[in-house]
């Protein structure tokens, strides 16, 4: 079954087209990252699935469903979202934070209360942080409050737009393992976006390289890297390993 | 002393008097009509020395008659009086004829009183009594010594003399029967320079300058042994004092009113403008005792009436009443506003502007200009305190929520929140600090304006600076002001403690960012 189906997606942006024409599936439960230059329309596709931005032409099915816009709250309540930064409410704290939909949707305080505390579990974080304020946090911190925050109601889809870009490598690092162990436990679609190779190879079961609107491969990571499909996508790794070499 | 009322102990009735205040004079303003048989006699006065004398002497001749009085003095200006006696809002004030000419009748200065009871009576169903007897014109004054020096008698003397300092109001220098056709009519070759009225008589004495403009019957006149020169050509029209009243008085008021027909002569009501402004008698007082001097009332002794110098603690509720009703209801109106603005950006520009340009206008013409829709009193300087205060809170509405970080509002979308819960849990809760501050904002331009509500009748702290400003008493001057500034002051300090309580420190730390 595929967790997300484009159908002949393009999208304009005033009279730039960001997207032609772009069609292909995601699978259920597996992590496909989107990697491609600033510009490339990858963070474009990947707000697609949650409408908050809408195809020019085309169509977008989630679990084989065409997405109904009048009532995408609902459907937004079954995809987590996370972006770089976090993007915490800076007048909550980390309880609430993390708890926001819970209890706007009318779910049980017990409930919240165990979910809270398997999430902080996952990704390793003290349950002292609850009653700290986003401020009062570092930059990896907060992305864990964030996946926690997307994490609340158990969400089919995950969508990470660019979200470790800020962090520094030994962070980076350790939510990487988080995000892995919270799939392991916890199987989902993940669709993540970034412009770094690396941490697509080391996440992705597949990678979607997108340049200038146009998927230039999807495959898996190990035919990526050995197989690139055209001259852009060699040339891309190459730059990409060279510049983590220097 | 209550100086916050919404902190002492009768909570729940004293906000439910303040919430019904202004609907009950509102019924009582449109109940004017009724005002025909019974009732109080209102009688308004403009806020100037002799404004306040005559206004009081016509309330205590009704008053020894059996009638009640209400006192709506501190009017500010021919027109806010005019329209509120042609509103029904008050039966009569003390006015000029020439004022009455120039100001109402638009520019026929040599209309006879007859003529102009005429005019009033056809276009606005009003009418004037007989002069009181003197006539409050300009003159031109001068020190005795510099008129022997000179041998100056009359205006026209005044062409020989190119180089006399001469120093006129800003208000006369530009009236038709000012200093223009003035100099044209007498063919006066001098340049004079601006000055404020209340400053002139000081400059003179002082011998800065040689001449000034003066009112024929000001105090100042007998105390600084001034010489006035002869109109001989007869520029300035008459501006014979007279009762300006409605005609739907009953005869027998205005049989007391006319008993006041040629009472006075300039030299008397210079002596008794004097006695207020020197001497430092209240009004009520030298009302008083012109009266039974006329043996037009029997001196009793006490006066019945309450003191002129009511309580300050009584004006600084009136005047926290005015604040914050306004304020209050501002708030319900701006806040709610802004928020549905935000919605719908395409009237934000529009409305912001609205509110901008009502900013602009100046309170005492907002104020005036309230009059024939409101009326005079509380309800109309509310409503003017209501329009300033709206733009400062809807401004500060708008800018907060469409200053919040867009990645915010992307975030609160992408996640799944409702328009309206998004508004509710994050946008609203960050806007706060900043709505909070144009609160802050507009309470303390409602403190300020607020003095000049008692220009239309409205109470509060300003009827002593109003007061104070036109009979040249800085003692009552202060007596509004120094609580005026003390209540602005604790505002702020109120509002800073609730901005301490309501936004959390590293909010408020971004908002100063």
């Amino acid at each position: 079954m595929n967790a997300v189906s484009y159908h002949k997606i393009s999208h304009n942006f005033e009279t730039t087209q960001v997207l032609s024409k772009i069609s292909f599936d995601i699978l259920k439960n597996e992590i496909l990252v989107i990697i491609g230059r600033s510009g490339s329309g990858k963070s474009t596709l990947l707000q697609m699935i949650n409408g908050l931005i809408l195809p020019t032409e085309g169509h977008i099915e989630i679990f084989e469903e065409k997405i109904d816009y009048p009532n995408i709250t609902k459907l937004r309540l079954g995809i987590g979202y996370l972006v770089q930064g976090a993007a915490l409410f800076p007048h909550m704290n980390v309880r609430q934070n993390i708890s926001i939909l819970a209890r706007i949707n009318g779910i049980s305080p017990e409930k919240t209360e165990l979910r809270i505390d398997t999430l902080l579990r996952l990704v390793d974080l003290d349950p002292a942080y609850l009653s700290k304020y986003p401020h009062q946090l570092s930059g990896g911190e907060q992305q864990r409050v964030g996946i926690c925050r997307a994490m609340m109601l158990d969400p089919k889809i995950f969508l990470l737009d660019e979200p470790f870009a800020a962090l520094d490598p030994t962070t980076k690092f350790e939510i990487h393992r988080e995000l892995l162990a919270l799939q392991k436990a916890e199987p989902r679609t993940i669709v993540m976006v970034t412009h770094d190779l690396q941490e697509a190879v080391k996440l992705a079961d597949r990678i979607l390289i997108l340049e200038k609107g146009v998927i230039q491969q999807l495959d898996q990571t190990g035919n990526i890297l050995n197989k690139p499909a055209n001259a852009f996508v060699a040339n891309f790794i190459r730059e990409q390993i060279i510049e983590k070499a220097i | 002393m209550h100086l916050l009322p919404i902190l002492s102990e009768n909570r729940s009735l004293k906000k439910l008097y303040k919430i019904i205040r202004p609907a009950l004079l509102f019924l009582l303003f449109t109940n004017v009509l009724g005002q025909i048989s019974g009732g109080p006699i209102r009688i308004g006065a403009k806020n100037f020395n002799e404004g306040y004398l005559l206004g009081e002497i016509l309330a205590q001749l009704l008053e020894h008659h059996g009638f009640s009085v209400v006192r709506q003095f501190n009017l500010g200006g021919t027109l806010v009086c005019f329209e509120a006696l042609k509103n029904g809002e008050i039966d009569m004030y003390p006015e000029y004829s020439g004022t009455i000419a120039e100001q109402i009748l638009r520019g026929q200065q040599d209309l006879s009183l007859a003529e102009i009871r005429t005019a009033v009576g056809e276009n606005f169903g009003l009418n004037i009594s007989p002069s009181y007897g003197f006539n409050n014109t300009y003159a031109m004054a001068v020190k005795r010594d510099l008129a022997i020096r000179y041998d100056l008698q009359n205006i026209s003397d005044l062409a020989d003399l190119p180089d006399l300092r001469m120093a006129f109001s800003y208000e006369f220098l530009e009236r038709q029967d000012g200093w223009k056709n003035l100099s044209g009519v007498y063919q006066l070759p001098q340049k004079p320079v601006g000055i404020e009225h209340g400053l002139a008589y000081q400059a003179l004495v002082e011998d800065q300058i040689d001449l000034i403009d003066i009112y024929s019957t000001d105090g100042e006149i007998s105390r600084y042994d001034l010489f006035i020169l002869e109109d001989d050509r007869h520029f300035f029209p008459e501006y014979q004092a007279v009762t300006f009243y409605r005609t739907g008085l009953p005869s027998s008021v205005i049989r007391i009113v006319n008993l006041l027909s040629n009472r006075f002569d300039e030299a008397q009501i210079q002596e008794l403008n004097a006695q207020v402004v020197f001497a430092g008698k209240p009004y009520s007082e030298v009302a008083r005792n012109f009266l039974s001097g006329m043996h037009l009332i029997t001196d009793t002794g006490e006066p019945s009436r309450v003191h002129l110098l009511s309580d300050i603690s009584e004006k600084t509720l009136e005047h926290l009443e005015l604040t914050f009703i306004a304020l209050l209801g501002a708030m319900l109106v701006a806040i709610p506003a802004g928020i549905s603005v935000y919605n719908t950006p395409v009237i934000a520009k529009p409305l912001l502007y609205i509110s901008g340009l009502l900013q602009t206008i100046p309170s005492i013409a907002l104020l005036a200009l309230m009059i024939p829709l409101f009326g005079i009193g509380v309800l109309p300087a509310v409503i003017a305190l209501f329009l300033y205060a709206l733009l400062p809170l809807l401004r500060n509405t708008i800018v907060a929520l469409f200053g919040i970080d867009p990645v915010l509002k992307k975030v609160a979308t992408g996640i799944g929140l409702t328009r309206w819960q998004r508004l509710r849990y994050v946008e609203i809760p960050l806007a706060i600090p900043t709505i909070v501050a144009g609160i802050r904002t507009a309470a303390v331009i409602n403190v300020g304006t607020a003095t000049l509500a008692a220009f239309i009748g409205a109470g509060g702290l300003g009827e002593f600076i109003v007061t104070g400003l036109s009979l040249n008493n800085t003692g009552m001057i202060l007596k509004g002001a120094i609580p005026a500034v003390l209540l602005a002051f604790m505002i702020e300090l109120i509002f800073e403690l609730i901005e301490k309580i309501m936004v959390p420190r590293h909010l408020r730390q971004k908002i100063a960012r």
